[in-house]
C-alpha cells in the first residue's frame, strides 16, 4: 500500500514536475471548455490555424531577441482577428483564408529560422512543446489568463450559446453577434496561447477538441459537455505526466495520447451512442 | 398622428407591417426593387413567389439582418431599432443545427435573452414564461428533449413557442410546412389560426399556394418587385400568378379550396 502511495507520489516531490501539472491541468480544463465551442461551431481549423500562426510571431520575435512567448501570443491573437475580418467582410472562402493566412505566418516563421545559424533550442520547444521548463512565472501567467477566459466564458455564456446556436435570431434579438464572435475568437486565441507552452504548435489542437468530443458523446447539454470534459482535460494532463515520468516519454504527447485513448473509450462505450453500443441493438 | 389619439392607440391602429419603396440586394444585384405594402395586425399572412423572388431577403430586411439600400420598414408603427424584439423568426428548417446540444427549453429561454441584455441570466420569471409558451403549442412534456430529438412538426412549433416567450407581435415564418406530412401540417395550420385569433400577426414565406388559397386572409405576391398583395381570392388570379411566376398557372376555385397549380 505505501508503496503504490510512494509510487504516486515520487513525481511530485520535484518542483518542476509540480510546476507542469498546475500548467498542464489548467491548460486541459481552460481547453475542454474553450473547445466545446470550437467542435460545436466547426472551428477546429482555426484550432490548428492559431498555434501554427504563432509560430510566425516566435521567430521574429527571436530574431529580434524579444520575449518569445509574447512574439506567439501576438501572432495568435493578430490572426484570430483577422480570421473573424475574413469571415464577416470575406469575398473568399472562409477555410480557404484560414489556410492562407497561417501557412503564411508559419513560413516566415521557418524562413526566419532558417537564417538563425546559432542556437534554436527554444524555437523548437515552442513546436513540441516543453511543460517540464516552466517556470513559476508562467505557471502565474497560465493561471491569470485561464481565469480570465472561464471567467468571460461564464459572464456571457448566455450569448456565446445564442450566438452559436443561431447566429441570426440572436442578431435580430439585439445581440451584437459580430463582437461576441471576435470575441469567441479571442479566447480560442488566448487558450491557444497557454496551450502553447504545455503542448506545442502541433498538439494544441487535440487538448481543444479530443477532452470536448469525449464529453460531448456522454453528455446531453451544453453545460455538463463543459464540465466533463475539463475532467478528461485535467485527467488527461495528470496521467500524462505520470506516464511520461515513469515511461521517460514526450510529457504533451503523452498527455494528448491519453486525451484520444478517452475520446476513443467514448466513442466506444459511450450509452446509447457508443459504437459497441449500437451493435448490440442493431444487428448487423 | 391623428389629434386627440394615445401613443397606446396609435401602435393598435398601426399595420403589423409597413414596407414602402423598399430596395435590397446584394453585391449590386437587386433582390427586391421598390417594394411596397402592409400587412394588418392580427392577421395571417402568406408572401409567395418563385425561388429566388426575394422572400427570404425581405424576411431579413424585415428581421433587421440586411440592411435595405433604400425605403422603409415599420412594424407596428416603429422603426429601426425600436422594432427590434417585437419580431419573431421561425428560419428554415435546414438552416438550423439540430445536432445542437440543447433542448427544447433551452431553445424557447433564447426568446428571452432579447430582453435580458448583455450578461444578466434568464430568472424563475422567464422560465415560467418558456415553460408557458411550451404548454401553449402542446411540448410541455417534451421540454427536456434534445431538439434533434423532436419530430419535424414539434420542431416547428418548439420554434413558434420561442417567438410567443419572446412575446413578439409579429411573427415571420420561412417556409415552415415544408416537408411536414399532412398531419403536422394540418397541426401547425390549427396553431397558426389560434394565434392569428390571439392577436398574433403572423407573415408566412410558402411555397403551397393552394394553403395560401385556403386559410390565409391576406397574401403578398412577389417577384422582386410587389405583384399584388390583398385577400387571396384577388391576388390568386389566373393573369397575376402567371405574372409572378413567369408560367400559366391555373386557378381551381371550388367553393372551401381553392387549388392553384401548373
Amino acid at each position: 500500500m505505501s508503496e503504490l502511495l510512494d509510487w504516486l507520489r515520487e513525481p511530485w516531490t520535484f518542483e518542476f514536475m509540480q510546476r507542469a501539472v498546475i500548467a498542464a491541468v489548467i491548460v486541459g480544463v481552460v481547453s475542454a471548455v474553450v473547445g466545446s465551442f470550437v467542435i460545436l461551431k466547426g472551428m477546429a481549423f482555426i484550432g490548428d490555424a492559431l498555434p501554427h500562426a504563432s509560430f510566425g510571431g516566435v521567430a521574429v520575435a527571436f530574431a529580434l531577441g524579444a520575449n518569445l512567448q509574447l512574439g506567439g501570443a501576438v501572432a495568435a491573437l493578430l490572426t484570430a482577428l483577422l480570421i473573424g475580418f475574413v469571415a464577416q467582410r470575406g469575398r473568399v472562402r472562409y477555410d480557404t483564408a484560414i489556410g492562407i493566412i497561417f501557412i503564411a505566418s508559419f513560413a516566415l516563421g521557418i524562413l526566419i529560422v532558417s537564417r538563425q545559424s546559432g542556437y534554436v533550442a527554444d524555437l523548437f520547444s515552442f513546436v513540441f512543446g516543453n511543460v517540464l521548463g516552466v517556470t513559476w512565472g508562467d505557471v502565474w501567467l497560465t493561471a491569470g489568463l485561464g481565469a480570465f477566459i472561464l471567467l468571460a466564458v461564464a459572464l456571457f455564456y448566455k450569448e456565446l450559446l445564442f450566438t452559436s446556436y443561431d447566429p441570426s435570431m440572436a442578431a435580430a434579438s439585439g445581440v451584437p453577434v459580430a463582437t461576441v464572435q471576435y470575441g469567441l475568437l479571442v479566447l480560442v486565441g488566448l487558450t491557444v496561447v497557454i496551450a502553447l507552452q504545455v503542448m506545442g504548435i502541433v498538439l494544441v489542437l487535440a487538448m481543444l477538441v479530443a477532452p470536448a468530443a469525449a464529453a460531448q458523446l456522454l453528455t446531453r447539454r451544453l453545460p455538463p459537455m463543459m464540465a466533463t470534459g475539463s475532467v478528461f482535460g485535467a485527467l488527461s494532463a495528470l496521467c500524462g505526466l505520470y506516464i511520461a515520468w515513469y515511461a521517460d516519454v514526450s510529457p504533451s504527447a503523452a498527455i494528448v495520447l491519453t486525451a484520444c485513448g478517452f475520446f476513443l473509450l467514448a466513442f466506444l462505450f459511450a450509452p446509447g451512442r457508443g459504437l459497441l453500443w449500437q451493435r448490440r441493438f442493431v444487428p448487423a | 398622428m391623428p389629434v386627440g389619439m394615445s401613443a397606446a392607440e396609435a401602435t393598435r391602429a398601426a399595420p403589423a407591417v409597413e414596407v414602402r419603396n423598399l430596395s435590397a440586394g446584394y453585391d449590386g444585384h437587386t433582390a427586391l426593387d421598390d417594394v411596397t405594402f402592409t400587412v394588418e395586425q392580427g392577421c395571417l399572412a402568406g408572401l409567395v413567389g418563385p425561388n429566388g423572388s426575394g422572400k427570404s431577403t425581405l424576411l431579413r430586411v424585415i428581421l433587421g439582418l440586411h440592411k435595405p439600400w433604400r425605403g422603409e420598414v415599420r412594424i407596428v408603427g416603429r422603426e429601426g431599432s425600436g422594432a427590434r424584439g417585437r419580431i419573431g423568426y421561425m428560419p428554415q428548417s435546414e438552416l438550423v443545427d439540430w445536432s445542437f446540444p440543447v433542448t427544447a427549453l433551452d431553445v424557447v429561454l433564447m426568446g428571452r435573452y432579447g430582453r435580458l441584455g448583455l450578461v444578466r441570466r434568464p430568472g424563475a420569471r422567464d422560465r415560467q414564461e418558456a415553460m408557458a409558451a411550451l404548454e401553449r403549442v402542446r411540448l410541455a412534456d417534451l421540454s427536456q428533449r434534445l431538439i434533434g430529438e423532436l419530430s419535424g412538426g414539434e420542431q416547428r412549433r418548439m420554434l413558434i413557442a420561442r417567438a410567443l416567450a419572446q412575446d413578439a407581435d409579429l411573427i415571420l415564418l420561412d417556409e415552415p410546412l415544408a416537408g411536414l406530412d399532412a398531419t403536422a401540417q394540418h397541426d401547425l395550420l390549427a396553431l397558426l389560426d389560434d394565434l392569428r385569433r390571439e392577436d398574433k400577426t403572423l407573415f408566412v414565406a410558402t411555397h403551397d399556394l393552394s394553403c395560401v388559397a385556403a386559410n390565409f386572409d391576406h397574401a403578398v405576391l412577389l417577384n422582386r418587385r410587389v405583384v399584388a398583395f390583398g385577400r387571396p381570392a384577388e391576388v390568386f388570379t389566373e393573369e397575376l400568378l402567371s405574372a409572378a411566376f413567369q408560367r400559366h398557372l391555373l386557378v381551381l376555385p371550388g367553393g372551401e379550396r381553392t387549388l392553384v397549380g401548373p
